[in-house]
C-alpha cells in the first residue's frame, strides 16, 4: 500500500472583512475551502480569491518569505501568511489584518505610518569617508560584517509592530524595525551617519518608548531580534548622555 | 482617491489579556511592586539599626507575623522571577564579539547565573546559614 | 525632536536591575527566615551593626538600597502606564521624588550608624 503524503482537508477560515466603501465595522466571515496539508495560509487565501470571492483583498508578492508584504494576524498572532503552514492549524483559522495598524480594506493594513518612520531614521549608508569610483570600493572584514548582519535581515513586514504593545499604546513610537535598521547602519564600519540618526532615535518617541516587552523578537520571521537592537541603542545613548554632560561640566 | 481606514482601538487597561507573552511581561513589571516594598522594609530596618539594639530587635520581632511571612514569600517568588527574566535577556543588551564570532547568548547569560550563584552563597555564608 | 534625558534614570534602572537580580533573592530569603522566627546570625544586631559601621558595609548597603530604589521607581512608573494610568508625567514625578527622598534618608541613616 502506498502512503499518502499529501492529504486533503476542508479548512474553515474566519476572515475579517472590511469594505471602506460601505459605512460600518469590519466583520468576520466564515469560508470553507478544500486545501492540501502542505499548503500555507496564503495558498488557502489564493484559492478563496480565485474560486469563491474575487473581492477578497490582501497583499502578497513573493510567496517565499522575502518580500514582507503578507503579514497578518493568524489566530491572534502576527505571522507571514506564506510562512504559516495549514498543518500547524488544526481547527478554524481566524485571519485578521495586522494589529495596531488601521485597516485599508479586508486584510490590508495601512503602512503609511511605518514607511514615514522608516524614512526618518535614514536606513541607508551615509559614508564615513567619501570615495570616488577610482579610489576603489569600501572594504569590510567578515568580523565587521557580523557586527550588523543580523539586523540587516529585516524585510519590513511589520509583524513586530503588530506584536509590540507599546506601539499599540503610543502610536508615535518609532518602533522596533525602524530603530533596528538605524542600529544596523550605526554598527556598519563604513557608515558615519550615527549622529543624524541619534537625533531621531535617542528621543522620547524613539528608543525610550520601548519597555523591553520582547514581543517583537518573538514574532520576527527573520530572527532580526529587534529587542536586542533597541537595548543596545539604549545602552549606547546612555553612554552618550553621560559623556556629553560630563564633558560639558568638565569644560565649565 | 478617498480612503476610509478603519482604526481598531487598543484598550489601555486590558490589552495584556490578549496574549500570554503580554501576561509574562506584566508579571515581570509587577515584581517592582514587591521589590519596591521590600526595599522600603530594608530602609526601615536600617533606620531601626541606627537607633540602637532595642529598636532593631523590635523591628525583627515585628516581622514575625503571618502577613509579613506571606508578603516575603511572595516577594521571594517575584524576585526569583525577576532574576531569571533579567539574566535571560542580559546578553541582548551587551553583545560580545571575540574575533569574528559573536558570543552565543548562553555564554553571557551563563556568566550571570554563575555570578548569581556565587553571590547568593557568599551572602548566605556571611549570614551564617551554613 | 530633542534627544531625551531618560538616560539619567535609565542608567540607574539598568544598574539597579542588575544589582537587584543578583542579590535580592538571597536577601529576601534571609528576611523571610527572620520573619518565621529563625533570625539568621547575620541579621542579629551585633553582626548587622558591625557590618554597617564599616565603610565597606556602608558602601555595599548604599549601593544595593540606592540602586534598588531608583530601578523599582522607574519600573513602577512604567507599570502604572501599562495598567492604563495615563498621567505619566505626574506618576513619574511622584515616584522619582519618593526615590529621591528615600535616597536622602538612606544617606542620613548610614551616616548615623
Ligand atoms: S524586524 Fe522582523 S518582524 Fe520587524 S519588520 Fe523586520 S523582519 Fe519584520
Ligand atoms: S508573500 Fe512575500 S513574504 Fe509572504
Amino acid at each position: 500500500m502506498m502512503d499518502v503524503r499529501v492529504a486533503e482537508r476542508q479548512t474553515d477560515l474566519e476572515i475579517l472583512r472590511y469594505n471602506p466603501e460601505i459605512a460600518g465595522e469590519p466583520k468576520l466571515e466564515r469560508y470553507t475551502v478544500p486545501t492540501k496539508t502542505e499548503w500555507c495560509v496564503l495558498d488557502a487565501l489564493n484559492y478563496l480569491k480565485d474560486n469563491v470571492d474575487p473581492t477578497l483583498t490582501y497583499r502578497w508578492s513573493c510567496h517565499m518569505q522575502v518580500c514582507g508584504s503578507c503579514g497578518m494576524m493568524i489566530n491572534g498572532e502576527p505571522k507571514l501568511a506564506c510562512k504559516a503552514m495549514l498543518r500547524d492549524y488544526p481547527g478554524v483559522i481566524r485571519i485578521e489584518p495586522l494589529a495596531h495598524f488601521p485597516v485599508e480594506r479586508d486584510l490590508v493594513a495601512v503602512a503609511d505610518d511605518f514607511l514615514a518612520k522608516l524614512k526618518r531614521v535614514k536606513p541607508y549608508l551615509i559614508p564615513l569617508e567619501k570615495r570616488l569610483p577610482e579610489d576603489g570600493e569600501y572594504r569590510q572584514t567578515p568580523a565587521q560584517l557580523k557586527r550588523y548582519r543580523q539586523f540587516a535581515m529585516c524585510i519590513n513586514c511589520m509583524l513586530c509592530y503588530a506584536a509590540c504593545p507599546e506601539y499599540g499604546l503610543h502610536p508615535k513610537f518609532i518602533g522596533p524595525a525602524a530603530i533596528s535598521l538605524a542600529h544596523r547602519y550605526n554598527r556598519d564600519s563604513r557608515d558615519g551617519g550615527r549622529d543624524e540618526r541619534q537625533e531621531e532615535i535617542a528621543t522620547a518617541e524613539g528608543v525610550w518608548e520601548c519597555t523591553f516587552v520582547g514581543a517583537c523578537s518573538e514574532v520576527c520571521p527573520k530572527h532580526v531580534d529587534p529587542a536586542a537592537a533597541l537595548q543596545q541603542v539604549k545602552v549606547a545613548s546612555t553612554v552618550d548622555w553621560y559623556l556629553e554632560h560630563f564633558m560639558s561640566w568638565v569644560q565649565k | 482617491m478617498s480612503r476610509y481606514p478603519y482604526v481598531r482601538e487598543v484598550s489601555p487597561t486590558t490589552w495584556y489579556f490578549r496574549a500570554p507573552r503580554y501576561m509574562r511581561y506584566m508579571t515581570r513589571e509587577v515584581t517592582s511592586i514587591f521589590i519596591g516594598i521590600f526595599t522600603v522594609i530594608m530602609l526601615v530596618g536600617l533606620s531601626r539599626l541606627s537607633e540602637g539594639q532595642a529598636p532593631y530587635e523590635d523591628f525583627l520581632a515585628a516581622l514575625n507575623n503571618p502577613f509579613s511571612v506571606i508578603f516575603l514569600f511572595l516577594a521571594l517568588a517575584f524576585a526569583l522571577y525577576n532574576s531569571f527574566t533579567w539574566f535571560n535577556v542580559a546578553p541582548k543588551a551587551m553583545p560580545i564579539q571575540v574575533g569574528e564570532e559573536l558570543m552565543p547568548d548562553i555564554v553571557v547569560a551563563g556568566g550571570h547565573y554563575i555570578l548569581w550563584a556565587i553571590l547568593s552563597v557568599v551572602i548566605l555564608i556571611w549570614a551564617g546559614i551554613f | 525632536m530633542a534627544k531625551s534625558n531618560k538616560p539619567i534614570i535609565w542608567g540607574a534602572f539598568a544598574a539597579g536591575g542588575e544589582a537587584v537580580s543578583l542579590v535580592a533573592p538571597a536577601i529576601i530569603l534571609l528576611t523571610l527566615l527572620a520573619a518565621i522566627g529563625r533570625v539568621p546570625p547575620g541579621l542579629s544586631y551585633e553582626q548587622m551593626h558591625s557590618f554597617a559601621a564599616g565603610w565597606f558595609g556602608k558602601l555595599v548597603l548604599f549601593a544595593i538600597v540606592f540602586l534598588s530604589l531608583w530601578s523599582q521607581a522607574h519600573r513602577l512608573r512604567i507599570t502604572c502606564f501599562d495598567f492604563g494610568l495615563r498621567a505619566d508625567g505626574l506618576v513619574a514625578t511622584l515616584f522619582y521624588m519618593l526615590a529621591g527622598a528615600a535616597s536622602l534618608w538612606l544617606i542620613l541613616i548610614l551616616g548615623n550608624i
